[in-house]
């Protein structure tokens, strides 16, 4: 049904440690403050809502994604945890973080070295730049998926909680999901030359537990939440706050939001 | 609107995914439903003067369809499970429909060109002796009849086939067309001009490799060349390429005067990444020549001598099917030049040789339709012999 997971272990092995790094990021996360709690749940939730595939349902859930772009500080972590939990080839990516700085002029500068993995150097642009800011980026599970519509022997599917998944037994390699995708999230797979992307950490979710990239984010600023889950925060912060998506002229209708996105974001 | 510079790429936007073998491909299938076109304007618009060309155009059309799936398996990340695209088609995909069009417009043509070949195969089994008997026996399909009546059927079929073929290669081709017309996240693809462009294409490269194959193959077999045919390819040629072209053009200049956000990559994109196979193969070279040197052949037929005639066209048929496959290039690799953040470019893509999608490999692909009609001609002259049926008279 969804992507393989290649390393089941792991997962375990970085909940915990993680678990522990998460006193450390909650810490920061309390200063934060507001809706980056959110995120701290998700870590904590992590370990005590734990349920057996079994008991999973896929129709009572409706995931959302919410970024909240003042939080980010580029560390990276992300990048990293989701290259660990999902074996994410190397100089690919399922999920990365833009650097962008703007200048007082309006020019904009734009960059993602090795997809923000290692964090961020100091850049010089040799302009006077008035903001930068840093922007992470995953796949959109869009509601009305490009991907999806162009996949030719029904490969690319959306699951029942709304989450864009790949049958990698089932995909021919032709790249067409690659060339339909506007955010660029796709790639194919070195390896098994099949589609790959970002599965929301499927695997943990029939678990109870959140993506990766939410539990390692340090400061807050990637949110999972469940429209279906009564009283959830992430999906209140979607209904009552001003939220951006990304290239809305093309109607993906994506799932992934952001807080605080500058007209300079594409 | 922002400045932006440009030279940033979504990190996983790092490699050109469609490749050489997928610039191959709809040029394959352009010559397929082209070389139709042509044989079509004898069987159905009884274009008489094309009789020359009328079964070579067929045949053409069905060896260039039997390697038009070639470049697709070259290009699979998993060609083992190509059928998929049959067996579980997905209908919301333009390329699902890929195995019921291709099959249907094998059966179509297979079907024209037996008819069509169906005295000769009958006559050819009766002065065979042994395997070869046996094997034209069975591709007559026991049926031997080869009666003034009955041929006269054979021709009312193939205008029927050959009519049903017109929309067949429209939609064969306009198909190809809408794959990369319908990709909304790549601005320099996602034009409903796309799959009218292609079939324009098409027509002129089917024309284009018709003209070539025709005097090629009349030079070898030490005929003469049909002046009325070669001329009224000649006109049709012009016509077809001229439309193209103004087409071609019209994309480019609408999404120039729109200045709309595409414009932003677009332009570049044209005027320094591509400008070379754009303007230079595409446009100058592949376009305003041929438009010159038909127009010499088309209006000033009286002034030319029937060699000038044959060397003039031959030249300028070679450089429309370089620049049809120019804008093949321009549009499947250029489109794939630009990052979708619409603000960087990749490296400039030069295929590889010796790969599976390399040069050696597609032009390997690229020769076989030529040793296909080759042993078919062996076999059944694909030259109309003068005292045959007039077939377009029908």
């Amino acid at each position: 049904m969804c992507e393989r997971s290649e390393n089941k272990g792991v997962g375990r092995r970085d909940f915990l440690r993680l678990a522990a790094k998460g006193a450390g990021g909650m810490a920061l996360v309390m200063v934060g403050g507001g809706h980056s709690l959110v995120s701290a749940n998700a870590v904590r939730e992590g370990g005590a809502d734990r349920r057996g595939p079994m008991e999973y349902d896929p129709s009572s859930h409706r995931y959302l994604y919410v970024i909240d772009i003042d939080k980010c500080i580029g560390c990276g972590s992300c990048v990293r945890a989701c290259e660990r939990e999902n074996d994410v080839p190397k100089h690919f990516f399922r999920t990365w973080i833009e650097r962008y700085q703007v200048s007082r002029t309006g020019e904009v500068f734009v960059d993602s070295p090795n997809g923000g993995h290692d964090s961020f150097e100091p850049s010089e642009t040799g302009a006077d730049i008035s903001k930068a800011f840093f922007v992470p980026k995953l796949c959109n599970h869009c509601d009305s998926t490009p991907c999806v519509q162009l996949c030719p022997v029904g490969a690319s599917f959306v699951s029942p909680e709304g989450v864009v998944l790949v049958d990698d037994k089932r995909c021919i390699g032709c790249s067409y999901c690659v060339q339909g995708c506007p955010y660029g999230s796709r790639f194919i797979h070195p390896t098994t030359h099949t589609a790959s992307k970002c599965t929301l950490c499927y695997h943990r979710l029939v678990r109870g537990e959140t993506t990766a990239c939410v539990q390692n984010c340090p400061t807050g600023a990637r949110m999972l939440g469940d429209a279906r889950s009564l009283g959830d925060k992430v999906a209140e912060i979607v209904a009552t706050s001003k939220v951006h998506v990304l290239k809305p002229e093309l109607h993906t209708e994506p799932k992934c939001f952001y807080v605080n996105a500058s007209r300079e974001v594409r | 609107m922002h400045a932006q510079s440009l030279n940033f790429l979504f990190p996983n936007d790092v490699h050109i995914m469609w490749s050489l073998m997928i610039v191959l491909y709809p040029y394959i299938t352009g010559l397929v439903a082209g070389a139709f076109i042509v044989g079509s304007l004898y069987h159905v618009f009884g274009r008489t003067e094309l009789k020359p060309v009328s079964r070579l155009a067929m045949v053409a059309s069905l060896s260039f369809l039997l390697v038009a799936t070639l470049p697709l398996l070259a290009h699979l990340g998993h060609p083992e499970r190509a059928l998929n695209i049959v067996i579980t088609p997905h209908f919301t995909s333009a390329m699902s429909a890929f195995g019921m069009i291709y099959a249907m417009y094998l059966i179509l043509v297979v079907l024209e060109i037996w008819l069509l070949f169906r005295k000769e195969i009958i006559e050819l089994a009766q002065r065979s002796t042994g395997l070869k008997r046996a094997i034209l026996k069975m591709v007559a399909l026991g049926v031997y009849d080869i009666s003034e009546e009955a041929r006269r059927a054979d021709h009312r079929v193939v205008k029927v086939l050959a009519a049903l073929g017109i929309p067949a290669a429209c939609i064969l081709h306009g198909y190809v067309g809408f794959m990369f017309g319908s990709v909304k996240a790549n601005a320099f693809w996602s034009t409903p001009l796309m799959p009218i462009i292609f079939l324009f294409s098409a027509v002129t490269s089917g024309i284009a490799m018709i003209i070539i194959l025709y005097e090629t193959l009349s030079a070898v077999n030490g005929r003469k060349i049909s002046g009325d045919c070669l001329q009224s390819l000649a006109g049709y040629l012009w016509l077809f390429a001229t439309v193209t072209v103004t087409l071609e053009i019209l994309e480019i200049v609408s999404l120039s005067y729109a200045q709309d956000e595409e414009w932003l990559i677009v332009g570049p994109l044209i005027r320094d990444k591509i400008a070379f196979s754009f303007i230079g193969i595409q446009m100058v070279f592949g376009s305003l020549i041929p438009f010159i040197l038909l127009g010499i052949v088309v209006t000033l037929k009286r002034y030319l001598t029937a060699g000038m005639r044959n060397v003039i066209t031959f030249i300028a048929a070679l450089i429309l099917l370089i620049q049809v496959f120019s804008m093949r290039w321009n549009v499947v690799i250029g489109g794939q030049i630009f990052s979708k953040s619409g603000i960087g470019f990749r490296e400039n893509y030069i295929p590889e040789l010796g790969t599976r999608e390399g040069v050696a490999a597609a032009l390997c692909i690229f020769l076989i339709p030529f040793l296909i009609m080759g042993a078919f001609n062996r076999l059944l002259p694909l030259a109309v012999e003068d005292g045959d049926a007039k077939a377009g008279s029908h």
